[in-house]
């Protein structure tokens, strides 16, 4: 036997095994083990503090699907994350566009790395900064109240989703930029110049050339932003306020103030299970965008 | 200024055009007509500006000074979805986004078409280059060969004044150029449209064009038809450059009026004025001929006109050619000599002493 699994270790095959495996397990320890957790817990009852009800049950799901309290941060959530990557998306493509065709070859890598500068900075400490340019006596209100544009503090800018979705956009910026300005890198140039000769202006050729065949890289943007920022929890947490808040910090207080982890494990899977749909939507769109419409290899 | 041949009218017309990148002069005084329906090559080593040239005509390069004029039109400030030109790119750009029918049609949004004539319109062209049936196709699915003809259909669609093409067979095997040098002369001609194609293969050039401009440095050094360009070129450059050409030392002299050469190892000879692209040298000159206007002696036969000892240097093989490296008695350098291997005639052996026949009238003095 030990022989037998000595020998299997010797070939290609085991040597690869072995050589992930601390990875894998690590993962596998990670990752699948908690997510069982959650979602077998998801199906229990709290009775006590430490105390489950271990029969399946559905009432969690029912109580989550129900309730219009979870609903809504639900929807809040999708929303924010839906206009944080929009407005993200939207304002990287540019960025990324101009680095991949209006900078010289030898200065590309300079740039992108200056777009990387923002996570020299803990994202925790950006969001805190966030504080300091949208508070009541921030950076923003005193600088509009110097120059005489308004007389009294913007309030509107912070403990609300509109500072949730301006910190947020901010933060991923770098991680939209990326991978539109990857996509774009690897679109022929000869291609622009066909569709030119072929009569096309800088327009058209904008959309029927560029935009598809960066689509790709989009749609890797938006699921970069996307998924990430609907269970975000520090952000809304330090600058929404009440009216802020989103799904992450609800199953956050379900398992540690509300004491009912089975409620919380609910949301969390529905949280995923939403994101995981949207996603697959996602990436179907961009297989059809990135072209074989119709067509037959 | 070469003019295009006399029975056809001008369509393209370039005057001294000059452009620079940065301190690189890529092109010095372009001067060059080309008429319609003609197939018309730009030949040349990399570097000598030929692309660029034809970037200029589809109004991708902007030019410092000069004028292209296409059917008397100026094409200053035209850009290139606006002029009668389309191309054939070297890497030939089919969309990979897009489907083969889809490629094809790409063109064709306003041409006021209905979606069923553009369709159609598709169909034909890439029925004209030999792929019928495959509209449906995934353009990334293709072989090279299938996407040049693929870029030829979409370029033809179009019906455009000039077809442009960059190197369109320097991607594909010997044996699928071959194919295709022979069907875009086809192509051409049913279609009547002016090809201009740029290439640095002179053999492709002279399948393929009725006249051809070589061009060296930013400047064309020659421009005329396959065989003049072959028989008479007008420099040792252009000699050399297209196909082989041997090159022999030989001094000049005038003699009671007769230009006379006297070529080392062949002796002396008269020559007509035509044999002097770059006029008469007095004194040292060279002499240049091609492998085939030689001819190795066997057992029994005379020269036509006359005749030279020498020993066969190598001997290259290639089935229905032998090629002979002969050294002519007295002389350092060798010549080639090309032979058919006509049936019931030897390979000659390395080291034989060999009688060679050559003509007068087919040496080219330069200078």
């Amino acid at each position: 036997m030990v022989e037998k699994l000595r020998r299997f270790f010797r070939t290609e095959k085991g040597t690869g095994l072995l050589l992930v495996s601390p990875t894998a397990i690590y993962a596998l320890l990670m990752l699948a083990v908690p997510l069982a957790a959650v979602v077998l817990i998801s199906f229990w009852t709290q009775n006590g503090v430490r105390d489950f009800d271990t029969t399946m049950t559905l009432a969690n799901y029912k109580e989550a699907l129900t309730d219009p309290l979870y609903r809504q941060l639900m929807l809040r959530s999708l929303m924010v994350s839906g206009l944080v990557t929009l407005i993200t998306v939207l304002l990287a493509f540019p960025i990324a566009y101009f680095v991949s065709f209006g900078v010289k070859a030898e200065h590309k890598s300079l740039w992108i790395f200056l777009i990387t500068i923002p996570f020299w900075t803990s994202y925790l400490i950006r969001v805190f900064l966030w504080k300091v340019i949208l508070g009541y006596n921030g950076v923003l209100n005193s600088g509009l109240k110097a120059v005489g544009l308004i007389e009294e503090p913007l309030t509107f800018i912070l403990y609300n989703v509109n500072a949730v979705i301006i910190t947020l956009a901010h933060a991923y910026a770098p991680f939209a930029i990326l991978p539109i300005f990857v996509a774009l890198e690897k679109i022929d140039r000869s291609l622009l110049e066909a569709a030119r000769d072929l009569g096309e202006n800088r327009v058209m050729t904008f959309l029927r050339v560029t935009l598809p065949l960066a689509a790709p890289g989009v749609v890797a943007a938006v699921l970069i932003v996307f998924i990430p920022t609907i269970g975000d929890y520090v952000t809304p947490r330090l600058v929404g306020g009440p009216g802020g808040l989103m799904i992450a910090n609800m199953i956050q207080t379900q398992f540690l103030r509300l004491n009912n982890a089975p409620l919380g494990a609910t949301l969390a899977v529905l949280a995923m299970l939403i994101v995981a749909v949207i996603a697959i939507v996602f990436v179907i769109i961009g297989n059809r965008a990135a072209g074989q419409k119709g067509a037959r290899k | 200024m070469t003019t295009a041949k006399k029975d056809r009218k001008t369509l393209i017309s370039m005057q001294n055009i000059q452009k620079h990148y940065g301190d690189y002069h890529a092109l010095r005084g372009i001067n060059l007509e080309i008429g319609e329906g003609e197939f018309f090559s730009l030949l040349g080593p990399s570097g000598c500006g030929k692309t660029t040239l034809l970037r200029t005509i589809a109004g991708f390069e902007d030019y410092d000074s000069g004028y292209v004029m296409i059917s008397g039109n100026d094409m200053r400030g035209v850009p290139a979805n606006k002029r009668p030109t389309n191309m054939v790119f070297q890497s030939y750009a089919i969309f990979p986004h897009l489907t083969v029918a889809q490629n094809v049609a790409f063109g064709l949004r306003k041409s006021g078409m209905s979606k069923a004539e553009k369709a159609k319109a598709a169909e034909q062209a890439l029925e004209m280059v030999g792929l019928k049936g495959y509209g449906h196709r995934a353009a990334h699915a293709l072989s090279g060969g299938q996407r040049q003809r693929v870029a030829l259909a979409r370029a033809l669609v179009l019906k455009p004044k000039v077809l442009l093409l960059d190197e369109p067979l320097s991607a594909l095997d010997r044996k699928m150029r071959e194919q295709m040098q022979v069907e875009l002369i086809k192509l051409q001609r049913e279609v009547g449209i002016t090809f201009i194609l740029v290439t640095h293969d002179q053999e492709e050039a002279l399948v393929m064009s009725d006249r051809i401009a070589v061009m060296f440095e930013g400047e064309i050094a020659q421009c005329d038809d396959p065989e003049v360009l072959y028989r008479r070129p007008k420099s040792k450059r252009v000699a050399d450059f297209i196909g082989v050409m041997n090159f022999l030392s030989a001094e000049c002299r005038v003699e009671d009026g007769k230009k006379i050469v006297n070529v080392a190892g062949l002796g002396e000879t008269e020559v007509a004025d035509d044999q002097c692209p770059e006029g008469f040298p007095d004194g040292a000159a060279t002499v240049g001929f091609r492998p085939e206007t030689l001819t190795l002696l066997y057992e029994g036969q005379t020269a036509t006109h006359r005749e030279a000892a020498a020993t066969i240097d190598e001997v290259v093989y290639y089935g229905d050619m032998t090629y002979y490296d002969v050294r002519f008695d007295g002389v350092d350098k060798a010549v080639r000599i090309s032979m058919r291997n006509i049936f019931g005639r030897d390979v000659l052996e390395v080291g034989s002493r060999v009688r060679v026949s050559w003509s007068p009238g087919a040496l080219v003095v330069f200078g």
